[in-house]
């Protein structure tokens, strides 16, 4: 009982990133876009969520002063989510405004990505003669919450009221998502561009600045996931290649989630327990590395059962994958 | 939109290849303007570090060895995905595949070294090496084939696998005998790849490869389905080519040449099996074969380019401090440069007045 409590504590808690990489990702694909970018946004997240924090603490004991924890996270959210906007709008600018390949451009973004977020880190390293690390002070703002008289309760305090406030901030996005998607116009454009842009623009719906926002701000939420991974997964450290292929499952977890943010909540989970299964659940005989292969094994299973069942409903946004040409409707 | 002036984008109808290389050139121009940029944000002379990036890759004998030696696994697993790129089957999972390769090479290479006279057990570990590639090539297309699942993320998620497999492998039934670390062994003398100018032969194999891929696409019956595979699969139905068949035969090419180079990395270059076997490759010679326009000489020139930035990257790490991450950034900075420019080469722009605004 205690075990499975445990596990699934630490599902919550390893299903963060993946959640918001899968969001982000959800609403880039909404607008018709697949931006194969996602690990290479979350890494220049992760660099830019703890330099940011970082810099500032350094600045602040410099004068002399402890430094915030409010305005600490605050900037590792601010600057993680600018950096994967920004690797995003150079996405976006190729796919949207200059018809290159889809695929290949986001498969650059990973390696662009993924560059930036060692370079980067490696360089803000050796800067501070070793390796960045945040002060305790700010660490603290993403420990987990103590709720006064919630965080008590048993079992159930543990299991929902004491998670660091990312964890929050994560499932509070994946409901709001769901609500824009059903329920606003806003929501209901962006879904027809995705589906069928030459309908859409002819419509109305200016759809370049319907994939651009899209594309954007969905860079801008993996950015987050890759800021949990440096800020709370490494608490506070930077540590080489730190995102290791956490967006690539984002990507996959899309299909799983079936393009819908709130069963993302559920896939999230899922799959965080599969990346720390090792750690609670010993079959005995059962060597070590072979438990690291299971949420690549779950994946490879669910895109080949998705594939098969190939069902009407929740599938890809039509266009997906194809560049929309207005000249050449 | 009325009372300003707009920007069209007209197709072009065709466009000289001279004028077209000279845009290619202006893009990469651009992309190492950008990488100066950064360079010089950091406070280094860009000028400086080019230079010591280029004398670090080509300045004497023993760099150029050490260049060549990296443009080989970048040079045949391009070769190798392009077959795959050619047909938009999009593999990224060279890098699992150059690890199966290595690690069925490794059987041969590890534990029966003295069971077979030399010649014979460097051709069975090449086989089994493309064997090894091979069938890992070959599963995603299977289902890609039967049912259309996602290759993409089925290529990715086997590297993922593969990467664990080897891990499993040095921690247990392959742990070289009386280590305290859990590593693989060295590879026996037997094993290894001879010399030829000081670099492992696999250069040569590879040059014979890059004329081999060339008359592969421009003269076989097999290349030209892939191609119209790749254009249409409904033109290639029309035309009767066994499209499944295609995809299967074609992921089984492309997993064997990366299988290849895996079991050079392991015979010629490295001697033993670790998680960096693959090294990021299987990613990097996406960026080769779509620079190169998968044409095979294309990605000669594309390997070695690349080749001499990782390797002066190392060199720049030493000299400036600059950490070596900074071929990445410079490589995706280039394709970046690269995709942007092919709408240039496609489209121009027309300035259009506001009488025309509505056209």
């Amino acid at each position: 009982m205690n075990t499975l409590l445990n596990l699934a504590v630490a599902a919550v808690l390893a299903g963060t990133p993946l959640l918001l990489g899968t969001l982000g990702e959800i609403l880039t694909e909404k607008s018709g876009n697949i931006n194969l970018g996602v690990e290479g946004m979350m890494f220049m997240g992760a660099i830019a969520g703890l330099a940011a924090p970082y810099l500032y603490e350094q600045q602040v004991l410099l004068v002399g002063s402890t430094p915030s924890k409010l305005a600490g996270a605050f900037l590792a959210l601010a600057a993680s989510f600018l950096a994967g906007a920004l690797g995003a709008l150079i996405y976006g600018f190729l796919t949207i405004t200059l018809r290159a390949n889809q695929n290949v451009t986001g498969l650059t973004l990973t390696i662009f990505g993924t560059g930036i977020g060692n370079f980067f880190g490696e360089y803000l390293g050796s800067q501070a003669g070793g390796y960045v690390a945040l002060g305790d002070e700010l660490k603290a703002a993403f420990a987990n919450l103590s709720i006064p008289g919630l965080s008590q309760i048993p079992v159930i305090g543990k299991l929902f009221f004491q998670y660091n406030w990312v964890v929050y901030f994560a499932i509070v996005l994946a409901l709001c998502m769901n609500h824009f998607f059903q329920r606003t116009r806003v929501g209901l454009n962006l879904r027809a561009v995705g589906e069928d842009p030459a309908t859409a623009d002819a419509a109305g719906i200016n759809v370049t600045r319907y994939k651009y926002a899209a594309t954007v701000i969905g860079g801008g939420i993996c950015g987050i996931g890759g800021m949990y991974m440096s800020m709370v997964t490494t608490s506070g450290v930077w540590v080489y290649n730190c995102v290791s292929g956490y967006g690539w499952l984002a990507v996959a977890l899309v299909i799983f989630a079936t393009w819908n943010p709130a069963r993302a909540l559920l896939a999230a989970l899922i799959f965080g327990g599969l990346t720390v299964l090792r750690l609670y659940l010993r079959i005995p005989g059962m060597p070590m590395q072979i438990y690291e292969m299971f949420p690549y094994i779950a994946t490879i299973l669910v895109l080949i059962v998705t594939s098969i069942r190939q069902s009407r409903e929740n599938v890809q946004p039509k266009s997906c994958g194809k560049n929309y040409f207005r000249e050449e409707r | 939109m009325k009372g300003q002036r707009m920007i069209r984008m007209v197709k072009r109808d065709a466009i000289s290849s001279k004028k077209q290389w000279m845009i290619r050139g202006i893009a990469l121009v651009g992309a190492l303007l950008a990488g100066a940029f950064l360079i010089l944000s950091l406070g280094h002379n860009p000028l400086a570090v080019y230079k010591d990036m280029l004398a670090g890759a080509l300045g004497t004998p023993t760099v150029r060895r050490e260049t060549v030696k990296l443009a080989i696994p970048l040079l045949i697993t391009a070769i190798g995905i392009s077959f795959a790129f050619q047909m938009r089957f999009w593999n990224i999972g060279a890098e699992g595949q150059i690890l199966m390769g290595a690690v069925c090479a490794g059987y041969f290479a590890f534990f029966q070294y003295d069971n077979l006279p030399r010649p014979l057990l460097i051709l069975v570990m090449m086989l089994a090496g493309m064997i090894g590639g091979g069938i890992y090539g070959m599963i995603p297309a299977l289902f890609k084939a039967k049912w259309g699942t996602n290759e993409t993320l089925f290529t990715l998620m086997l590297n993922y696998i593969a990467l664990a497999f080897i891990k499993y492998l040095k921690n247990g039934p392959w742990k070289a005998p009386h280590s305290q670390f859990p590593k693989m062994a060295m590879l026996d003398d037997r094993a290894r790849l001879g010399k030829i100018l000081g670099i492992h032969w696999g250069w040569i194999l590879a040059l014979v490869l890059v004329v081999l891929a060339y008359f592969y696409f421009t003269k076989t019956k097999q290349g030209y389905e892939i191609s119209v595979v790749g254009e249409s699969t409904d033109t290639a139905r029309y035309a009767g080519i066994p499209v499944s068949f295609v995809l299967i035969r074609t992921m089984i090419l492309s997993g064997a040449l990366a299988g290849l180079a895996g079991m050079l990395q392991l015979a010629g270059s490295d001697y033993t099996i670790t998680e960096s076997t693959a090294g990021g490759v299987g990613f990097t010679v996406i960026t080769v074969a779509w620079m190169a326009k998968m044409n095979s000489f294309g990605m000669l020139a594309v390997a070695v380019f690349i080749a001499v930035l990782e390797r002066g990257s190392n060199k720049i790490q030493t000299t400036f401090k600059i950490p070596a991450s900074a071929a990445e950034v410079l490589t995706g900075m280039i394709l970046f440069f690269m995709l942007g420019c092919e709408f240039f080469i496609n489209y121009k722009l027309v300035v259009s007045k506001r009488e025309e605004a509505g056209a």
